[in-house]
Parts: C-alpha cells; structure tokens; sequence
C-alpha cells in the first residue's frame, strides 16, 4: 500500500541536513540585505516618469526602503523599472537592458501601459512589457499614486525574501550570437 | 486678409489653382493640382504680398473608397502678414508620387517624411526620405485605412502565452 512516507528520501544525513540549514540561512540574510538594496535602473519612456520622480522626491521618500538610488547604467542596477509606455520600436533596447543587468535582477511594470500596453491597443505599442522581458510585480494605474509604488516596492520586498538566494550561483551564461536565453 | 491670398493665386495660376473655398476658424483652403505644387509654393513663399515663410504642418489624408484616394494638405502661414492659407492637393493611389517642398521650406523635410511613414506618399527630390516614426522592418503604412488597427509586427521574438490570466511567461519556481 501506498503512503506518503514511499516519497520521503528514505536517508536523510546529518551533513545533507546542515548543509539544508545553513543555505536557509545564508539565503535569508542575503535575501533580507537585498531587499533593502534596491539598486534601480530607470527606463523612464513617458509620463509616468514625473509620478517616478515624485515617488523617489522627499514626501514619498523611497530612500526609506533602501530603493531610492537610481543608477544610469544596467550593470550597476539590480530593479529595472520600466516607467511608460514601451512600444514596438524600443522593445529590442528594453530587451536588451534587461539582458545588461547583472543577476540577481527583478523588474517592475509601472504603470498601466508598462503593464498590459494600457489604452495605446494598436498598432505601434506593445502589450505589456512582460511579452519580451519576466515581470515581478505590476503596479497598476494611469499614472499609479506614490502610495501604489510603495505598496508594490514592499511586495517585491516580500518576494525577494521569500526566493532563494545563493553565495555563488553556477549558471551556463548566455553565449553572444546564440538565441538569446530564456529565463 | 486671405481673400488676397486666394484671389491672387487664381489670378497668378489659372489652370493650376482651383475650387477655393472658406474653411471653419476663417482658413481659406484652395485646390492645387500636384505637379505645380512647388511652384505656387515658392511663389507664395517668394512674393512679398505673400511672405508664406513658414510651413507649420503638412500632412495627408486618406479617402478609402474615393477617387483620386490620398490628399496631402499644406498649412501655410506667413509670420510678417499673419496670414494663413491652406493647400490642397489630391493625390491617386496608383500615382502616389509629388515633387518635394523641401527646397523651398526646409522644415518640410521631416512632414514629408512623415507622409511617408505613414501614408506611403513618396516625394521625389527629397533628400533623404526616410520613415520617421516606424522602424525600417516594418511593412505598410499604418495609417492607411485599410491598415488592420492591431497589426503589430514585433521586433523580438514575444513570449509565449502560458498564463492566460497572468499574461506571458509563467513565474518560475524561484521567482513564485
């Protein structure tokens, strides 16, 4: 008879099981000193820009969740935010920021147009950005109000403590000229 | 004040300027058949009775069922005499081609190119007739109006739709 003891590793070492808890520790203070150092890159195509700006000044202040610093290169940013309306023409340049961006990296679809294309369903504009690059959270509106960033920057905060993370990550990396690789 | 204008193009053009009519906002519109379009335009831009120097916005329009289809539209103004005037030119589907104003105003390089772009209007003597706003790859000319209204034509290769109610691309299981 079948029980759900047949699908427990029938060994279970004590290494096996240190190892276990201390790359559940690791992880959780890595993943803890992460969410706080959300490096931003801005890929700032329209107007949900000025509510950026807004949500980044002193009232909202995102320094208070160690989000606030923007930097104008891919390869020092680890939360690409993707702030307006991104159309067929730019998709390639968004792709390949994204691609630019030294792991670990999440991404932010702010705003309605970022999204899902938003009101723009033609024939120029894409729909939504998750078509070409992997989303973490969706801030929804048109602009969004500061309070929806934040409330989106705490969920990606809850996120990026609940993954795993890993001093060292041995990844195949993608080899220029080949398919771009999917995540 | 454009009642000069037009009585003065009739006279100077006879066979090449016709049917004026008096548009809303007090624009005063004119008919101008398309191989003569740069010379009315030069001599509007040239006569000192005119000074047209400046061409605030060309565009065109598309009559899809009509005969000839296209027209392009020339928005003249003249910042010496503050006056207006507005061209006319219809233009057939099989013969889509009009000289270039760009040499007499050079700000009607990129309008032209804009006619391009998005009706498929070409200029000769252009130079450099180029889409504005679309990239190279794309097909068509999208505001035609027989262009489809969603027909995108994407440079990267989309995701694949896995999460119909989610959007493309499932959360992998360490990004869940």
């Amino acid at each position: 008879m079948a029980s759900e003891h047949d699908s427990l590793p029938v060994i279970v070492t004590r290494k096996d099981e240190a190892l276990g808890a201390l790359q559940q520790m690791v992880s959780k203070s890595l993943g803890w000193a992460r969410k706080y150092s959300l490096f931003q890159y801005p890929f700032v195509t329209a107007c949900c820009g000025m509510e950026y700006m807004t949500v980044g000044a002193s009232r909202y202040d995102l320094d208070r969740f160690g989000a606030a610093l923007p930097r104008f290169s891919p390869r020092q940013a680890d939360l690409l935010m993707v702030t307006g309306t991104v159309n067929c023409r730019q998709a390639p340049i968004l792709r390949r920021v994204w691609e630019s961006i030294a792991e670990p990296k999440w991404v932010v679809a702010f705003g309605v147009c970022a999204s899902t294309g938003g009101f723009y369903d033609n024939y120029a504009t894409m729909q939504g950005i998750d078509r070409v690059i992997p989303v973490d959270v969706y801030i929804p509106g048109c602009p969004p109000r500061p309070e929806q960033v934040i409330d989106g920057i705490i969920m990606l905060q809850a996120k990026i403590q609940g993954q795993t993370h890993k001093i060292i990550e041995r990844k195949a990396l993608p080899i220029a000229g080949r398919e771009p690789y999917e995540p | 004040m454009a009642k000069v204008v037009i009585d003065a193009l009739l006279a100077r053009f006879p066979r090449i300027a016709a049917d004026p009519y008096q548009g809303p906002g007090g624009d005063d519109v004119v008919f101008v058949r398309k191989d003569q379009i740069v010379e009315v335009c030069r001599f509007l831009k040239t006569d000192p009775g005119m000074a047209f120097n400046m061409a605030p916005y060309i565009t065109a329009v598309d009559y899809l069922g009509q005969e000839p289809r296209f027209e392009v539209v020339y928005n003249l103004y003249s910042t010496s005499l503050n006056h207006r005037v507005r061209l006319r030119v219809k233009v057939p589907e099989g013969d889509a081609v009009l000289p270039s104003v760009c040499g007499v105003w050079r700000g009607a390089d990129w309008f032209e190119r804009y006619c391009y772009d998005m009706y498929g209007i070409r200029f000769t003597d252009h130079p450099d007739l180029r889409r504005l706003f679309m990239y190279d790859e794309f097909v068509g000319h999208p505001l035609r109006k027989d262009y489809p209204l969603r027909g995108r034509q994407p440079l990267v290769k989309e995701r694949e739709l896995t999460e119909p109610y989610r959007g493309p691309g499932a959360a992998s299981p360490d990004q869940a």
